[in-house]
Parts: C-alpha cells; structure tokens; sequence
C-alpha cells in the first residue's frame, strides 16, 4: 500500500491581495504520476514553487513524509528528495550537455571537491547513461544553448533526475515542444521516470498527455482543488469540461 | 596541452629564468608583474562567477601591511611573513566575503569599492599606527632564516615569485576545473538551476572570496618585500581598478591569462614611460584593442575558446 509522500496541509498564498493559493490540502502518494491542470492563474505553478521552497506560505504547512518543509530553501528540499524540472529549461547555457549533467551529479554527490576533475570516477560513464536514457547521447559535446527546444526540456529534467530524488515536480514539461515531438518526449521521460521509480507531480495543458500519462488527475481552479481523481473520471465532470477543456 | 602551449610555456620559462642575468632592470618589474598578476588572478575567479570586484587592493594592501606590522614586531623570516601575510588577507577575506556574497552585479562592485575605500581610509589617517601617507618601511627579510642583502633578497624573492606564480596557477586551473569550480561558473549562467539542484550558491562564492583574497594577499607580500615600503596606495580604488584592467587584458579563460595581463602591462609600461607622460593613454588604447579585438583577452591569443574549437 502507497503512503503519502507529500501532503500540503491548508496553504495558503497572496500576492498584493490577490489569492493565488487558497487553502490547498492535496496529498502525493510514493509511486504516483499526478498530473495538475487548470486554467490560467489558477495557482498550479505556485504550488509546485510552495513544493519547492522557492515561495513560502501565508499559512499552512507542506510536509514531506510527515516532516514540515515549509520554511526550508529549494536547496535544502533538493537534499531531501525533491527535484524540479521548470516551465522555461533552467540550464547552464554556456556548457556542453554533458558538464550540465556532470555539474548536477557532482551537486548530488557533493559539490566541495577543490582538485578533483569535473568528470572524475565513474561520473562521466554514468553521466552517459543518463544521456542516452533519454535520448541525448549524441548531444554531448553539444552546448546547451544549441539545443532545440524539446532537447531541453529533456535535459532540464535530466538536471532534475541526476539527483536521485523520489518526487519530481515538472512544470508544462511538453510546453513549447511541437505536438509532433511531445509524445515522444513524453514517452521518454515516463521510461525515465518508471525505471529510475520516482513520483511525478505536473503540471500540464495539453489534456491528450494528461489523459495518457497520469494515474491521477487534480484540477486546479481559483486556488483550490476543485475535482480530483483518475482520469477516466475527472475529464466527465461536466465543470471540468467547461472550465478546463473549454467544451 | 596542445605542442604550441608547451613549447611556449617552456620559451617563457627559460626567459624568465635568464632575465637577472640578461635584463637586471627587469627582474624587479616582473617581480612585480608576478605580485600583481596573483591579485588579478584573484580578480579572475570571482570574475568567472560573473561579478567585478572594484575593491581588491584592500587584500593587497592587508598583506603587505600584516608583514609590515610582523616586521616590526621582529618576525623577519619571509616564508612566516608570507603564510601569515596571506592568512591575514584571507581572514579579511572571509569577514568582508560573507557580508558582500549576498550581492550581486553592480551592488557586489560597488560595495567592494565602498569597503576597500574604508579600509585605505583607516591606513591613510591612523598616522601613528600605520605611518599615514608616509607609510612603513620593511627591513630586508632573511629567506630560509639566511639572512640575505637586499640584492641578494630581490634575486631571490624574483625566482620563488616564479616558483609560486607556477604553483598558484596550476592550483587555480585545478580549481577551475573542480565541481567547484563549475559551480562557481554556474552562478553567472544560472544561480536558480545551481539552487535546485541543492548548491548554496553564497558558500560557492564566499570560497571563491576567500580564496581570491588569499591570492590578493600572496600580491601584498610580494609586492611590499620587493619595494621594502607599504603605502596606502595599495589599498587606494585606482589600484583595485588595475587589477581588474589586468584581468580582463589577460582574459579569463585560463590562470595563465591574468600573469599574461599583468606581465603585458607592466612592460607596456615601462616601455612607454621612456616615451611619453601619457602612458595612461597607451594603456587606454591598448585595453580597447584587446576589448574589441581580442574578447578573451591576450589568453585567447593561445587558446581558442573551446566553444569555436569544438
């Protein structure tokens, strides 16, 4: 049986009067792929940013297996198994692919290395692995500046996946990808997922992916949790329909 | 190492060990061609993490003075001055390190110059403890505990300032190439990437600081033994600029590049100051070439950026 991995308790977040998050209770089983929709505004990117440390909470609480991660930073969140994939690729666009991945694995295994070569070890080999994982072995040597659009999105959520963490948070992760690419990026990051057995939390617009890659959809709206449940179930709410697909 | 760069690492070497004897008049400008190049390899690293400290010359004005306040309390062996010279600066560092690594951009620079501004101030007016604008003087140091003439010092000082340009150098490029030193590039392409993935930023930087104060510092002793007379000007902003100067004319892509800099404007200097007053506009004219021309800097001279290599 699957225990809570996360579980947000009442949060609750303004930005100059305007609720962006009103009393959230949402909870993320280990093992789940949870997929967040809802229209624009509805608070789905800033509660993926309360997961994460980047905005802390007028009030409630985010818990990770039962300890408060509230107040901590997104780096010391990152240290306890919550990585994070961004709507806009965070990359370092001045070096190669593979330094992008070596730098993550070198921040997983621990940064504070003075003299030791950036691909020391087994890194390099097992940076490789990782690359071709998803596809991205043969932009090595590339920089990260040159890739298109759905290459990085693949290697931001690579960054992520390099620490090893048990919950990914993934924000639109086939936006700005063509809908030709997003299937096949998709597949590839849920092999990714499932074979390296983390949890998903994301967010996402295109319902076709919703539908066919999460076991459980929440849908967002106003701040609040409108309607949750497996997909089958959610996309026949009729509020749903209106208010999110827009039929 | 491509052959190109060892055969030129090599003809540099074998120049720099003939010059007292080719060159006396050069030994004691590359001496402190040597010395500045250390600060503005200083200037380089934080300067790889994407940000100018216009305020440097304080560390290496804090080294030179800890030896000058040594000297007089008797501690006289260079090495001891050397390694205590160099904490003191590195202790400057950390203190000054954590207050500024929380700034970023033009704030880090002008905060460094406001701090360094401080720091010249309290030399310059705290006349009886520091001689004011007069100064310190330094009595020759033994080396070894060998007591040494100040010929024989400087001949001396000039060869282990290579030895240690070598070590610093190699050390940094290690450095450079560390996760470390990834990191702390990645703090100018991406701080919030390098924060998710459970990086403290501010600690890369204040190791960064640190280590770049303690290079500042290393300057400090060189420079202060070589002249056997500390003034405020080596804390002064003008001072802080020149290094920065020397850096960028060096570049940044390697830790050859700010001795390459420093060496390049100390012999421009000399060789224009026997032509002109205005070897200010020399140098001005020549930052400008190597700007528009040269991106990364004289370095890039003998090493293509991997970017167009690759």
């Amino acid at each position: 049986m699957s225990h809570p991995l996360l579980e947000a308790k009442d949060l609750r977040i303004a930005f100059y009067g305007v609720t962006a998050v009103d009393g959230i209770t949402f909870q993320i089983n280990e093992g789940e792929f949870v997929a967040i929709i809802g229209p624009n505004g509805s608070g789905k990117t800033t509660f993926l940013n309360l997961c994460s440390g980047y905005l802390k909470p007028d009030s409630g609480e985010v818990c990770l297996d039962g300890i408060s991660i509230t107040a901590m930073a997104p780096r010391s969140i990152a240290h306890r198994g919550i990585a994070r994939a961004f709507q806009i690729p965070q990359l370092f666009l001045d070096q190669t692919v593979l330094d992008n991945l070596l730098i993550a694995m070198a921040a997983k295994q621990g940064i504070w290395s003075w003299f030791e070569s950036l691909g020391a070890g087994r890194r390099r080999e097992e940076a490789m692995e990782l690359l071709a994982l998803v596809g991205l072995q043969d932009q090595a040597g590339q920089f990260a500046d040159a890739l298109p659009e759905g290459k990085r999105k693949l290697l931001d959520i690579v960054l992520a996946l390099a620490l090893k963490p048990r919950l990914i948070l993934l924000d639109e992760p086939t936006s700005g990808v063509s809908s030709i690419e997003r299937f096949a990026l998709m597949e590839t990051l849920m092999k990714a997922l499932r074979q390296a057995k983390v949890t998903a939390l994301f967010v996402e617009h295109d319902m076709e992916v919703v539908q066919r890659y999460s076991d459980r959809v929440a849908v967002w709206d106003a701040g609040r949790v409108l309607v949750q449940g497996p997909p089958s179930e959610v996309f026949k709410n009729a509020e749903v329909l209106h208010k999110v697909v827009g039929v | 190492m491509r052959p190109i760069i060892s055969v030129l690492s090599a003809l540099v070497l074998v120049v720099l060990a003939v010059v007292p004897f080719a060159a006396p008049w050069l030994q004691f400008v590359l001496t402190l061609a040597m010395a500045n190049g250390m600060v503005a390899l200083g200037v380089a690293i934080l300067l790889r993490a994407g940000l100018i400290s216009i305020g440097h010359a304080m560390f290496f004005a804090i080294g030179a003075y800890c030896i000058a306040f040594l000297s007089r309390l008797g501690i006289n062996e260079f090495l001891v001055l050397l390694v205590l010279g160099t904490m003191g600066s590195a202790i400057a560092g950390l203190i000054v390190g954590a207050f500024v690594v929380r700034y970023r951009a033009i704030f880090f620079a002008m905060l460094n110059l406001a701090i360094s501004m401080v720091v010249y101030s309290l030399i310059a007016k705290m006349y009886s403890v520091t001689g004011g604008t007069d100064g310190m003087a330094l009595q020759t140091p033994t080396f070894l505990w060998i007591p040494l003439e100040k010929p024989g010092f400087d001949h001396v000082l000039y060869y282990f300032s290579v030895a240690l340009m070598i070590v610093l150098g190699y050390l940094v490029q290690r450095y450079w190439k560390s996760p470390l030193g990834y990191a702390l590039s990645a703090i100018e392409g991406n701080e919030l990437r390098l924060e998710y993935l459970g990086v403290s930023a501010r600690s890369v930087l204040l190791a960064a600081y640190v280590v770049s104060a303690a290079l500042s510092g290393f300057g400090g002793v060189i420079a202060g033994s070589a002249i056997g007379h500390v003034l405020p000007d080596f804390g002064y902003w003008i001072t802080s600029a020149q290094f920065v100067l020397i850096a960028v004319l060096g570049g940044i892509g390697g830790a050859a590049g700010p001795f390459i800099g420093s060496f390049f404007l100390e012999l421009l200097h000399s060789a224009s100051v026997n032509l002109t007053d205005a070897w200010n506009l020399i140098t001005g004219v020549a930052l400008i070439v190597v700007i528009v021309f040269l991106p990364s800097g004289l370095y890039g001279l003998i090493r293509k950026r991997r970017r167009s290599a690759s």
